[in-house]
């Protein structure tokens, strides 16, 4: 187990390179430069933008510009913003605490009420309770976020005034409340179901019988032989999901007005400022590349039979 | 009993999952209590985002960091809603030749450290700007002053420090030699560029930017980036627009729709601007805080006169096709009335702007298709628009397009860049396919702003590289001019002239579309489209 999970943890290494090159020859390929867009429709000195370019290493070519990004990043430093001037390792540092409590407050809504709704729905297939959640879990599907969000905004803030419309102070838990449920709420609906099937699934399954048949409590049949069994494929999707929601955050983030990760690469990608969306994608590809490790780990708790040398 | 191990391994996680979101959320309650949306009473919120840049006069010239720059500097002038002068930090700005100025300051002023603004502060800080060295983006605004070459060569490290036309007479009066007569030059010291600094700048620029030390109606109080600006209103003012509030908070907002709900229901003050979504129930959700003005900026399409299609074209076709756009009907329908035709190549707004007695830019399809055709037509029968999709234009262009093809039969199609920043590029690079979409803003209220940066053939801003050698002529002829009447009357002159030659195809005047909510009052918008935010009274 120890060699595998060290095996994985270097594995990492090219993909993490070869992903953040990845993104920043695309970067360089996208059209637009970053310093004239910053002159906009006015007029400027053409001798002040080289000067800028120059200074900045933005007149070398792609490899070397990348070299020099990644020397950079292994002495720990992101680089800086071409505008502000700010370093890209704050500008990091204030987004990334603000996603990761949405997500991880999205992500604890989604396993709790996904699996919670799927468990009531599985243990009675084809039950009016299962029918009533195939329904909701339909509509969620087929909703966009950006519509939901507008939604509960319009009526848990305007109509029932409860909430201020959008997130007056990105750290505060309560007000990352009602973004954090619709951000999870795509995932919720596709957890429960799969929790929902898997369960229904299983509950025809020999080891069940077997385990009824020998006499076992309620409790241990469902908690320990059914939930055991239908879990791996939910843990699968629910690892992908964490990365999938960080991403995902920038529909949400921008209807809530919330200044996290979304917030932050939209508006670096409009400025063409290359160095801060390397940097942030590049931590999120370490957050799936990490999540996946762990979806593998725990296939191994949830399944014995399944092991790692 | 994996199974039991594994359940209280979820369960743990879910525990420090829940610690680490609740731990944020205790301070942020704390806070809460002591203001509902965080804000100082008696002062203002507005939606203006995160400057682009570090907060330096002669290196902003985006709306979002100008906004802040004019709240924390105060330069000679400034400008009424008529686009008339009015002094601040100034006493006169006068000049007998054009040639040189003598400024004269208020004596008595203060920059918020308590340091005295002289003649000195403004002469050091315009050769800062100016040089090279320095990289400000604003720098060759001061490129009509004698010396302006030497600090600023085109190649090359600079010749000298110090401009030679700037002078220090005394403590509160300092000259301005200018290398060519510009009659105009007094408007254009109303541009936040040409702010004064105090000493302490020249220590460190990189952290003055960060918190700047100015001159102006409020100081600097805090910066949280990509959250908010706040400046707090200085007691100590003596400008006329003194802050009748007792400051500002510049908040950073997403969406033009957040910002929009954050008025709505009261977290907010003052939208800049109403999203379009939003355009057609403003004015009832806002009641008597909806504002709607128009301000002195232009929308043109621009013929790339490098093109096959308008190199060698009569501008006969270019005023037909001028007429073939039905510009009422796309303001009111398409535009929401957001905008109004235009009806000359400056704003009503500026100084000179006048009638041209023309029907050029009214709509009629059969003057439109005759004068096509007479000119000789369209070659290839096709014109493309290029505009950047990240700002709101497909919507008109396509009106436009269709409206043009509806009239000439001249085939039009829309030539979308993804962003802003794309759109320059292909400007710049002479990559245009045929025709771009031009806005532009005044930076100070006189015809020769519209007139002279955007159709002079050395024009920075001139990106459809338009060349004609008897304007240019007019145009120095009327800069050669004694006094501000002359020149604009001679800029008049050449608007004329441009209309026969037809180097854009004017299109609209922009107008303001913005609110306040019930808790703020005499919210004003300036010649530029900027809100005046000294004046704005809390309730």
């Amino acid at each position: 187990m120890g060699r595998y999970v060290a095996r994985r943890l270097l594995q990492m290494i090219p993909v993490f390179i070869g992903s953040t090159f990845l993104i920043f020859a695309m970067m360089y390929a996208l059209p637009g430069d970053p310093v004239r867009a910053l002159m906009g429709d006015q007029a400027f000195d053409p001798a002040i933008l080289e000067a800028k370019r120059h200074e900045l290493g933005l007149d070398l070519p792609l490899w070397q510009q990348y070299v020099n990004y990644l020397t950079g990043l292994l002495q720990g430093d992101f680089g800086t913003e071409i505008g502000s001037g700010r370093p890209i390792s704050e500008i990091i540092g204030q987004a990334f605490p603000v996603t990761v409590r949405l997500t991880l407050f999205a992500f604890a809504f989604t396993v709790i009420v996904g699996i919670g709704l799927g468990i009531v729905a599985g243990l009675k297939p084809e039950s009016v309770r299962d029918r009533g959640l195939l329904g909701l879990t339909l509509v969620l599907i087929s909703m966009p976020s950006f519509v939901l969000g507008y939604l509960m905004q319009y009526l848990f803030a305007f109509q029932l005034g409860l909430i201020t419309p959008t997130v007056q102070d990105s750290e505060s838990f309560g007000d990352l409340f009602l973004p954090a449920i619709v951000l999870g709420s795509l995932s919720l609906a596709y957890v429960a179901r799969l929790t929902r099937t898997s369960m229904a699934e299983n509950l025809r399954a020999d080891y069940m019988r077997t385990a009824v048949a020998k006499g076992l409590p309620r409790r241990r049949i469902v908690g320990v032989h059914l939930m055991r069994n239908s879990l791996v494929p939910v843990v699968t999707f629910l690892g992908t999901d964490i990365g999938n929601l960080m991403t995902g955050a920038i529909v949400t983030e921008g209807i809530f007005n919330v200044q996290g990760v979304g917030d932050a690469i939209y508006e670096a990608l409009f400025r063409r400022e290359g160095a801060t969306v390397v940097g942030i994608a590049s931590l999120i590809v370490l957050v799936y590349l990490l999540a996946s490790l762990l979806v593998d780990l725990l296939y191994a708790v949830l399944d014995p039979r399944i092991r790692y040398a | 009993m994996r199974g039991a191990k594994s359940a209280k391994w979820v369960a743990g996680a879910i525990v420090v999952a829940m610690a680490a979101t609740a731990c944020g959320g205790g301070s942020g309650d704390d806070e809460g209590k002591k203001s509902p949306s965080g804000k100082p009473e008696g002062y203002v919120s507005i939606d203006v985002g995160e400057p682009q840049k570090p907060l330096i006069p002669a290196d902003t010239n985006e709306s979002l960091g100008s906004y802040v720059i004019q709240s924390l500097f105060t330069q000679l002038l400034d400008f009424d809603a008529k686009g008339e002068i009015v002094y601040t930090n100034a006493e006169s700005v006068t000049t007998t030749d054009s040639k040189t100025w003598t400024v004269k300051l208020k004596s008595g002023w203060k920059f918020h450290n308590g340091e005295a603004v002289t003649a000195q502060s403004y002469v050091d800080a315009w050769n800062w700007y100016a040089n090279i060295k320095n990289q400000q983006q604003n720098s060759f605004w001061f490129s009509d002053i004698a010396g302006y070459a030497d600090v600023h060569p085109e190649k090359g490290e600079p010749k000298a420090d110090k401009m030679s036309g700037l002078k220090v007479v005394d403590d509160t009066t300092f000259t301005i030699t200018l290398t060519e007569k510009v009659p105009y030059f007094n408007y254009k010291l109303g541009y936040a560029t040409f702010a004064p600094l105090p000493k302490v700048f020249y220590d460190d620029p990189k952290a003055f930017g960060k918190k700047p030390i100015g001159n102006g109606p409020y100081k600097f109080e805090k910066w949280t980036h990509k959250k908010l600006i706040q400046v707090a209103a200085n007691p100590d003012y003596q400008g006329p627009n003194k802050a009748q509030n007792k400051g500002i908070q510049f908040k950073n907002y997403a969406t033009v729709e957040a910002a929009y709900q954050d008025v709505v229901s009261g977290n907010l003050d003052i939208i800049r601007q109403v999203g379009p979504t939003d355009l057609p129930k403003y004015k009832q959700d806002l009641g008597e805080g909806a504002i709607e003005q128009p301000y002195a900026a232009i929308q043109t399409l621009v013929p790339a006169f490098y093109t096959a299609t308008f190199k060698d074209m009569d501008p006969k076709v270019r005023q037909g096709l001028s007429m073939a756009i039905d510009r009422e009907t796309i303001t009111k329908t398409v535009l929401n009335s957001t905008r109004t035709p235009a009806t000359s190549f400056t704003p009503p707004q500026v100084k000179g702007n006048q009638d041209l007695g023309t029907d050029v830019f009214t709509y009629n399809p059969a003057k439109a298709k005759q004068l096509v055709t007479e000119g000789g037509g369209v070659p290839g029968n096709k014109i493309f628009i290029q505009y950047n999709s990240d700002g709101g234009h497909k919507e008109w262009v396509t009106a436009v397009c269709e409206s043009i093809r509806k009239a000439t039969g001249v085939d039009c199609i829309g030539d979308a860049k993804p962003d802003f920043a794309t759109d320059l590029e292909a400007r710049d690079n002479d990559q245009v396919k045929s025709m771009y979409r031009g806005g532009w803003v005044a930076d100070y209220p006189v015809n020769v702003n519209f007139i002279k940066e955007l159709y002079h053939s050395g024009a920075e801003a001139n990106n459809g590289r338009f060349k004609d050698a008897a304007i240019d002529k007019m145009m120095a002829e009327a800069d050669k001019a004694n006094s501000l009447e002359e020149s604009v009357k001679g800029y008049q002159e050449v608007e004329k002239k441009l209309l026969e030659k037809m180097p854009a195809i004017p299109l609209w005047y922009y107008r303001i579309n913005g609110g306040h909510g019930k808790g703020v009052d005499n919210v004003e918008v300036d010649f530029h489209g900027d809100l005046e935010l000294t004046g704005v009274t809390v309730k």
